[in-house]
């Protein structure tokens, strides 16, 4: 009979903290911001169908970073959670912090149980409020543990770096169109410092919109309006950003 | 619903154990929905009253609600079963959605409830039926249109216009006569309110617009802008429109003899 190698708790966590964060590190950064009228989720997705930001419930929002079909599993498990929860009680009593919870129990789990391998995922659990005031962020990374975030987030390859970056420059109160394009410039960003042009078509970008007059705040601007967003973030003097996302708000009305 | 059916099944209207009854149980009755396509999407209305025997039980329940953004269910039958009925079935459409990433089609949402209204049918035999009216804008082929159901769960498609509950024979009677294919939406809320007024006038679980307490029918209209209830300020403006024309005409409108 052969013993097996001693390995000490602290190695075994620390092996697997390892591998998740890299895991993390391959999958491409987003970042979540508080404007004024809501939270704006941004990152470069290629793809079209395969989302990194879905609708869990009427004010709650999800975004992701790592393996994608860890994170869809745990996206559908906080629909269901919600959606149970909304019709055992009421809609009222499905919050963010209710899920973030669940969510941490989850991937703790997963994380210390020797049977399995860690999730390789990073995930943000946004609930817009009435008031700016009401906005919650939390962050949820790989070992289940919960970070209570405020005004801006990133999660990802490149999280440390571009966090930093949007700490320095995010302030309450932003208009869309300038919280996009603070996005989108600490996106850009890459490692080494140097920056790269990520086009509209690459970019994925959905809002929690407390103006909105249906029950369900989740929104993903897509195609001509984002087109349009960024043009006025990029003309930057003020006025012209209050017009894109006065012009903005008339579209949502369609 | 699977998933519901598989850790909480006894959340689900089906799943229950009925208690041995003698009789049919008293419990509140809703009456008349109808609805009425025209070019470009359909109206679903409703009247106020629920019944219980020969009780009014309630004066301004609602018994129209969207169903999700393209579709809405007007319910007639026992309230509370239908209501839950309802809870769940626009659970069930946002479960999908959220879940899938696209809605279901306009078919799809309209086989759904009809599994639902068949899985009540024990307590419909016990007196409990639940028959909506089911109406939604089909997105795919851009127009308004209609389902309506029997208490075992049939499902078939109207064309033009459709009436369930009490009254449903007199309002499909109204609307016979007035229903046109080339109606505006404002002609089709009016048309719907029309009808209730009617069913309202010869049946007496249908509740007629109340002007003392400024209770009048539910009328939604869904377009391809998606769903949208007629405020209480416009709801009040047809209702007393027509209501002053039948001082004159207490039967409404005529239709052309030949």
């Amino acid at each position: 009979m052969s013993t097996p190698f001693y390995v000490s708790p602290q190695q075994a966590m620390a092996d697997r903290a390892e591998y998740a964060r890299k895991g993390i590190a391959r999958g491409r950064s987003l970042v979540v911001l508080q404007y004024a009228d809501g939270i704006v989720f941004v990152g470069e997705n290629p793809s079209r169908a395969l989302h990194k930001f879905s609708e869990i419930y009427d004010r709650i929002g999800f975004a992701a970073a790592g393996k994608y079909n860890e994170y869809e599993n745990l996206r559908i498990g906080g629909v269901r959670y919600a959606d149970l929860r909304g019709y055992t009680y009421d809609r009222d009593d499905v919050t963010a912090r209710g899920l973030a919870n669940v969510y941490a129990q989850t991937l703790g789990t997963i994380f210390s149980s020797a049977a399995e391998k860690p999730y390789e995922v990073e995930l943000v659990v946004a609930e817009v409020g009435v008031t700016p005031d009401g906005d919650q962020i939390y962050r949820l990374p790989h070992d289940g543990s919960i970070v209570d975030e405020h005004g801006s987030v990133a999660v990802g390859g490149n999280a440390e770096q571009i966090s930093t970056y949007l700490d320095q420059r995010h302030r309450d109160g932003m208009t869309l169109a300038e919280a996009l394009k603070l996005a989108v410039q600490a996106l850009s960003r890459d490692t080494n410092g140097s920056e790269r042009e990520i086009p509209a078509e690459r970019l994925e970008v959905a809002v929690l919109d407390r103006t909105r007059p249906q029950a369900r705040k989740f929104k993903r601007i897509v195609g001509p309006r984002l087109v349009r967003l960024l043009e006025a973030g990029a003309e930057a003097p003020a006025e012209s950003v209050e017009k894109g996302d006065a012009e903005a708000e008339s579209d949502s009305e369609e | 619903m699977d998933f519901l059916s598989e850790h909480q099944p006894e959340f689900l209207p089906g799943n229950r154990q009925l208690p041995a009854v003698k009789g049919a149980i008293e419990a509140p009755h809703g009456t008349t929905i109808v609805s009425v396509t025209f070019p470009g999407g359909v109206v679903l209305a409703g009247d106020r009253r629920a019944t219980m025997g020969n009780m009014i039980a309630q004066r301004d329940i609602e018994k129209v609600f969207p169903a999700d953004e393209y579709s809405a269910v007007g319910i007639a039958g026992t309230a509370g079963l239908a209501v839950e009925m309802v809870k769940l079935f626009q659970l069930e459409l946002e479960h999908f959605e959220k879940v899938e990433g696209a809605q279901l089609s306009l078919e799809g949402k309209a086989n759904r409830l009809s599994t639902m209204i068949r899985s009540n049918l024990g307590m419909a035999m016990q007196g409990l039926a639940v028959v909506p009216l089911f109406a939604g804008y089909d997105v795919d082929r851009g127009k308004g249109r209609i389902f309506s159901y029997d208490v075992t769960g049939g499902r078939s498609e109207e064309h033009g216009y459709a009436a369930t509950g009490s009254g449903s024979i007199f309002a499909r009677g109204a609307m016979k006569k007035l229903y046109r294919d080339d109606l505006t939406e404002s002609e089709a809320t009016t048309l719907v309110v029309q009808a209730l007024y009617d069913a309202a006038d010869d049946d007496s679980a249908t509740g007629g617009p109340d002007v003392a307490r400024r209770i009048y029918p539910i009328v939604t209209v869904i377009t391809d802008d998606g769903f949208r209830r007629l405020t209480d300020e416009e709801g009040s403006q047809i209702a007393r429109s027509i209501l002053e024309r039948r001082l004159e005409q207490p039967d409404g409108p005529r239709a052309a003899l030949l």
